[in-house]
């Protein structure tokens, strides 16, 4: 069971704020996967299993170091919400932590 | 028109070749076929103004093609679902189609989708639920139902979407078309707004087989700008063959009993009989590890989902809350507005398997039964050429029957998340009906095996004959 406080951890480290009535739901709605995701502790021991992060076995992928035209400033910007001085413009961040 | 509007694209193609169907006609009557949609299909349509260039001589001679909403076209809208991304134009094309563009098929419409690609039905877009053409009462499935049921209505001539879990093959069988999921790698990721990177892959969703092949060959192969694509060993072919001698198909036990409707398990059965009568070897086989699937992807999806979804924080582009005036309040409340239900789901349940102290019992773990589930295939290849399974559990679902019920919308994945979760090929082909609704076969083989799947799926396929799709009425 995902009690309250859980959620609302998790949520912030989501930045997600959900309301009263989105937490008691994910609460109820996570708590009923995760039970049905737990059934994955009946394999038992899996230390001699190695995880599979990626299917297809690459290296690392490089291309020769040449300089090419990127995405030019002016349309990065042009889906922006705002936009100032050639950048995106965000709310302050709010006095320096003490 | 409606005579050249219920040909399948490859047929469609080869007129237009011989020089007996006009393209600009073509593209004209599904253009305003597609303006006509009664079923929500589409998130865009094509302007009425001046056509595209249409080149006869071009690889698909001009046959239109339907994109699902998260492939990032360049200045039309491209919104994967959501609000968040209400608007969106992007400033560039996704690679894949930009290969089909390039290979003569204009871009017709975009499709609906349930948002961000989270779900089996569609009912999660931002946008509205699409209908599925058969009944309009009951889901396409999901998430890429938009062009599963524009291909199935008649409304476009053939389509694109992603499976991740079974994004293609559940809508395909749901709306009784063809959907292919090739193997991870063979398709560019490159703009194609992610979900979960390690699983997400493109493909065609189409009216019979040959199409479904034409345009897999159409839109695969490596990519600079995918460091994961890998391309095809060799060129994919039209598909020709029309018996299955030689073949050994796999049943898997643990996807062909429990939790399979009757119905479904009627026509599976019948189209056994019917791989028999072609020649084919059809013995069980075990997938010991398959039934926990669902538990590590409904891990290893949202808690990729929830790193991809970080971006969408209201600073570079789409929707950002109004009137606050802190940041961190700007990010907390335009994810809160922006994003829907099922995403905050899956963004919570991916944060919590990542987060400290859970990660070694969920995350950690989930990639080690994906490494079980793998070698279970790669145990079966020792056997079989093909491992088949019904596509999905039931047929298309009434709306809102499964929306209150996060994990029995989640079950709806239980036959075709082994396959990526192991990065392999699956077909759906439609196998016949239940209850009046089409039901999907799956054909799944081993990585890049995509050539011969298509020809297996192509002697079953003209052996079952299945005449019951909408879009045949032209």
């Amino acid at each position: 069971m995902l009690s309250r406080d859980q959620v609302l951890h998790v949520a912030r480290l989501a930045r997600l704020e959900l309301t009263e009535d989105e937490q008691e739901r994910m609460s109820e709605e996570l708590s009923k996967v995760l039970d049905h995701i737990e059934k994955i502790a009946e394999l038992g021991d899996l230390d001699d299993v190695e995880p599979t992060s990626h299917v297809v076995a690459v290296e690392n992928v490089l291309r020769a170091d040449e300089p090419r035209p990127s995405l030019p400033a002016g349309i990065a910007l042009e889906s922006a919400p705002e936009v100032d001085m050639g950048g995106f413009r965000v709310p302050s961040p709010g006095p320096a932590p003490a | 028109m409606s005579d050249a509007l219920s040909l399948t694209a490859a047929a469609a193609a080869a007129r237009i070749r011989a020089g007996e169907l006009d393209p600009g006609e073509l593209w004209q009557g599904y253009r305003e076929r597609a303006a006509a949609d009664d079923c929500n299909c589409f998130t865009w349509v094509a302007g009425d103004g001046e056509p595209p260039a249409l080149d006869r001589a071009a690889p698909l001679a001009g046959v239109p093609v339907a994109v699902k909403d998260l492939f990032c076209t360049k200045g039309v809208p491209s919104q994967a679902g959501s609000r968040i991304l209400e608007g969106y134009r992007p400033p560039y094309t996704a690679t894949s189609v930009e290969r089909l563009m390039d290979a003569g098929a204009p871009l017709l419409a975009k499709t609906n989708q349930d948002e961000f690609a989270m779900g089996s039905s569609t009912e999660n877009s931002g946008y509205g639920p699409t209908l599925n053409p058969w009944d309009r009462t009951r889901v396409p499935g999901g998430s890429s139902g938009g062009s599963a049921a524009a291909v199935a209505a008649g409304s476009a001539p053939w389509a694109i979407g992603t499976d991740t879990g079974g994004s293609i093959r559940q809508p395909a069988a749901l709306c009784g078309i063809v959907g292919l999921k090739p193997t991870y790698g063979a398709v560019s990721r490159y703009g194609m707004i992610a979900f979960a990177s390690s699983l997400d892959q493109a493909g065609p969703l189409t009216r019979d087989v040959i199409d479904a092949a034409l345009l897999f060959g159409a839109m695969a192969g490596k990519d600079p700008c995918d460091s994961t694509s890998v391309g095809l060993p060799g060129p994919v072919e039209l598909p020709s063959r029309t018996d299955l001698r030689g073949l050994r198909l796999g049943v898997p036990e643990e996807l062909t009993g429990e939790g399979i409707d009757a119905g479904v398990l009627a026509s599976f059965h019948a189209t056994l009989d019917v791989a028999r009568e072609l020649g084919a070897a059809v013995e069980p086989c075990r997938l010991p590890h398959a039934p926990h699937g669902i538990s590590a992807y409904y891990l290893i999806a949202p808690a990729e989902a929830s790193s991809n979804l970080a971006r969408y924080d209201g600073v570079r582009y789409g929707f950002r809350a109004d009137g606050v005036d802190d940041l961190l309040t700007m990010y907390t409340q335009t994810r809160e507005q922006g994003f829907g239900t099922e995403v905050k789901r899956r963004i919570m349940l991916g944060t919590y398997a990542l987060s400290s102290g859970y990660y070694d019992a969920y995350y950690g773990r989930a990639q080690k039964v994906r490494t079980l589930i793998g070698n279970d295939f790669k145990a079966a290849w020792e056997r079989f050429d093909f491992v088949v399974t019904p596509t999905t559990p039931g047929v298309a679902f009434e709306l809102g029957a499964k929306t209150d019920d996060p994990l029995a919308m989640y079950l709806n994945d239980y036959c075709t998340v082994p396959m990526p979760l192991a990065g392999i090929p699956a077909i759906s082909i439609p196998s016949g009906l239940s209850e009046g609704l089409p039901v999907g076969f799956q054909l799944a083989g081993p990585a890049f095996s995509e050539n011969a799947l298509l020809d297996a799926a192509y002697a079953l396929e003209q052996a079952i004959d299945f005449r019951h799709a909408p879009w045949r009425r032209g």
